[in-house]
Formats: C-alpha cells, structure tokens, sequence
C-alpha cells in the first residue's frame, strides 16, 4: 500500500443512540503513517467516532473501513481482520486488574495469536522498552501510577502489532506530570510511523504532532485541516470560539 | 424411657457427617448447574436467558421441602424412587443452583463493561474474555456471597429429615423419641449446626473485608 493511501475510510457515518443523533454524517480518510486529532467539546461525538472505528458501536448508517475491510459486526469474519489491524487505549487505562503488567501484554499474543513463548518474550521485551516500563513488568495494575498503567495500556496494544492505533482522551484522567510521560510515548509512535487517531483535549499535543487535526461539532466535522493551520487561523467561528476559550494553553 | 448418655451424642456427631455430605453435595451440584445457569442469564440468545431465568424464579418461587416432596414421594409414584439421600441430593442442588446461578451472575455483571470492551479490542472471542477475563474477576467477588450461602446451604439440609433422611436434626428427633430431654437434645443439635456454620459465616465476613481491602 502507498505511504498516502487511506488506511482509515469513513464515509457518511450516522450513529444514533435512541432519538439522539451523536454522528450526523460524519466522514474523512487517514493516510497510513498520519497522525489524525479529533478534537471538540465534550458531547460532540468524537469518543462514540472513535468507538465506531474500533467496532465497539455498531453505525446505522454510513462505511467505515480499516486496512480495506469494511468494520463488521461482533463475531464475523471482518471483525477477527479488525481486531488485527486496530489498537485501542482507552481513557481509564483498562488494563486487566488480575494480572501482571506481563500478563497484561502477553495475554492475546498467546491466546489470540497463537504466538510461542520465546515469541511472546521478545514481543514483551519490546513494547515494554518502547513505553519504558522494563522494570514494571511483574508488577499488578493496581501498583502503577495511572501514567505508568497507560504506558501499559499501550504497550498491551502494541504487542498486538496494530496497522492503526486509537486514542481516547488517554490522558484525561492524568496530573499534567503523568500526562507528558504518556504524551511522550505517544510521540515516539508517531515518529516511528505509526498511524495514529487520537481522541484529545491536549490542543498543543494535537498542533504539534497531528498532521490533520478534525474539529467535530454536533456531530458533524465542522472544519479540518493541517493541523498548524487549523490552529492558526481558524475558520468557522464555532472553533474560533472553541480554541479561545482556553482549550489551547 | 432411656437414659441419655454420651453414646447419644455420638449419634448425633455420626449423623452430622450426614449433614455434612448432604451439604457437599448441594454445593458441588449446585456450583456444576448454578455456573451454567448464570452464564445462560448473560446469553445473547433470549431462549437461553428465559430458560436460565424461568428456572430461578420457579425455584425461588418454590419451598424447599416441597421440591423434597416432589423428588422424594412424587417420583416414588411415577415409578422413580429414589432413596432418601439421592433425593435430598437432587433437591438440594437444584435449590442450590438457583440461587448461586443469581448471585454468580450478579458478581458477573458487576465486572465493569470496559473490561469486556478492552478484552475484545484485543480479539478475545466470547469464550476467551470470559475464561481469561471476566471469570477470574468475578470469582473474587463471588467468593464471600457464595460461602455466605452455604451456610444456608448447611441449615437447609435439615429439611432433608421429613423424607426420612438421617441426618443431624432427624438423629435429634429420633433420639428424643427415646429420651424425651427435648431441650438437651434440640440444643444439643443445634450447637453442632452452630459448629458447622460459624467457621463458613467467620470465612465470609474476612473474605469480604479482604475482597474490599483489596480494591
């Protein structure tokens, strides 16, 4: 695939909860290696985008389409490809709490992968290098910091060895200290070609390091662009409006 | 009218082992058909639920010693009989398995969603977030509310002595037919039934501090 082909296609998406409609039509492509920021106020329909992507939400209308397969329902062929191609990180870490930060990452390169031990080993050593928690690896959830159990949140998607990894609001519920260890970490991914969609309310993180960033609002994407651009000069009032009103330190 | 002697009470200790069977058994059927039933509970598929859930409530909804009558006289007159013990054993874990399918599938539900929803970002399938995921959390939450009834398991064992079953309060009657000393022999009873339940009711509460020390 070229390097600015989409990896992420979504078209028309509508997702409704009830009588409320959270994603009015919502569309854009990722090219493979960006890093794409969706940001907007709370409400706007961002997270639940996000969550449509990873297949938690199921869409009543619209594509959504990951590495060329189209997100399917719980059980079907096209989910198992998804669940290959796409890593999560969610915003309260969910990391399993009964098992060892090893166990954490370890536990679907065995049981979903079908990988050997010595495999497995080299996998862990790696994605706990790139997060920078070697030493952690014995110890439970419950023994980390929240910083250090998203780095583990992290590295436990990455040894799934993901096309696409999704961010949501990952560090929401982190002291600003904790927050750029996360940051950090994110960082290098990117630098390292991932390709990246980060759910976010760290304005600056999303001007530096996003090569788009998308402006969501009533569930719509209001305005997007280059993300130098869309930060310097807005263009609808709703993200001028939204970006003076502190949402960028 | 004979003399109560200590060889009474030893009648009584030999039928407490009774008891103690009959309570094993209750348990272990009921873990073996109560698991099932709260997993059914949780099914996607609505027939497995009603089944799971019409199931608990018809027994919850029925006393004991009816289901004992029912397994113990009723199959007698279809031509089923079964002695005393299989009897109590049959009633007794269905009994069981209601209840512990309901408080199982309560510890079930109260893992958090996000659990299921990180585990199948990962590509668990259904099976896999359960037996690697979600079980293991909920069987540390299960554990003080399940040894908490079986000390109701262990009491309602001795409903198990109108089908004629000699178990510890049967023992009690019978050796009271000979004695008549109700209240030695009835306090007697209940004091080893008190033995049996204390250390469960003690397991429970520690096993409850430490579940929640532990969070």
């Amino acid at each position: 695939m070229p390097a600015d082909e989409a990896i992420v296609r979504i078209e028309n998406v509508v997702k409704e909860f009830g009588p409320l409609r959270v994603l009015d039509g919502v569309g854009f492509d990722v090219a493979r290696g960006q890093t794409v920021a969706i940001v907007g106020r709370s409400g706007s329909g961002k997270s639940t985008l996000l969550r449509c992507i990873a297949g938690l939400e199921t869409v009543q209308d619209g594509r959504i389409e990951v590495c060329g397969h189209a997100v399917g329902r719980p059980g079907s062929a096209a989910r198992a490809q998804l669940r290959r191609d796409v890593g999560m990180v969610f915003q309260s870490y969910n990391l399993f709490p009964h098992l060892t930060v090893e166990e954490n990452i370890a536990l679907a390169p065995r049981i979903v992968r079908g990988l050997p031990q010595n495999k497995i080993d080299a996998i862990v050593e790696r994605v706990l290098g790139q997060v920078g928690l070697l030493e952690k690896r014995d110890a439970y959830p419950e023994q980390l910091s929240g910083g250090q159990q998203q780095r583990v949140a992290i590295a436990r998607s990455l040894a799934m060895e993901p096309q696409v990894m999704l961010f949501d609001e990952v560090t929401s519920a982190l002291d600003p200290e904790l927050t750029q260890e996360v940051l950090r970490v994110m960082e290098q991914l990117a630098a390292s070609g991932m390709t990246m969609v980060l759910v976010t309310h760290e304005m600056e993180f999303a001007r530096r390091m996003a090569h788009t960033t998308i402006f969501m609002h009533h569930g719509k994407v209001h305005e997007s662009g280059a993300s130098a651009q869309l930060f310097a000069s807005p263009k609808t009032p709703e993200l001028q409006q939204f970006l003076s009103a502190g949402a960028i330190k | 009218m004979i003399q109560l002697s200590a060889n009474h009470l030893l009648y009584l200790l030999e039928a407490a082992r009774w008891t103690v069977l009959l309570s094993l058994i209750a348990f272990l059927g009921g873990a073996v058909v109560g698991l099932p039933l709260a997993l059914m509970r949780l099914s996607k598929i609505g027939l497995l639920r009603g089944v799971a859930s019409g199931y608990i409530q018809l027994i919850q909804g029925t006393p004991l010693l009816i289901v004992l009558f029912l397994s113990y006289f009723g199959l007698g007159i279809l031509g089923y009989k079964l002695i005393p013990l299989i009897a109590a054993g049959i009633s007794l874990t269905l009994y069981a398995a209601a209840f512990l399918g309901e408080i199982w599938r309560g510890c079930i539900e109260a893992v958090p969603r996000t659990q299921w929803e990180a585990s199948d970002c990962l590509g668990l399938s259904r099976v896999q977030q359960y037996a690697y995921v979600i079980l293991p959390q909920a069987v540390r939450l299960a554990i003080p509310p399940t040894v908490g009834f079986m000390v109701q398991i262990v009491k309602n064992t001795s409903l198990a002595s109108v089908i004629g079953f000699v178990e510890l309060s049967r023992a009690g009657q019978i050796v009271n037919n000979s004695t008549f000393e109700p209240f030695v022999i009835f306090a007697s009873v209940g004091a080893i039934y008190f033995a049996l339940c204390y250390p469960l009711s003690i397991a429970a509460r520690t096993l409850e501090r430490r579940a929640h020390a532990g969070r």
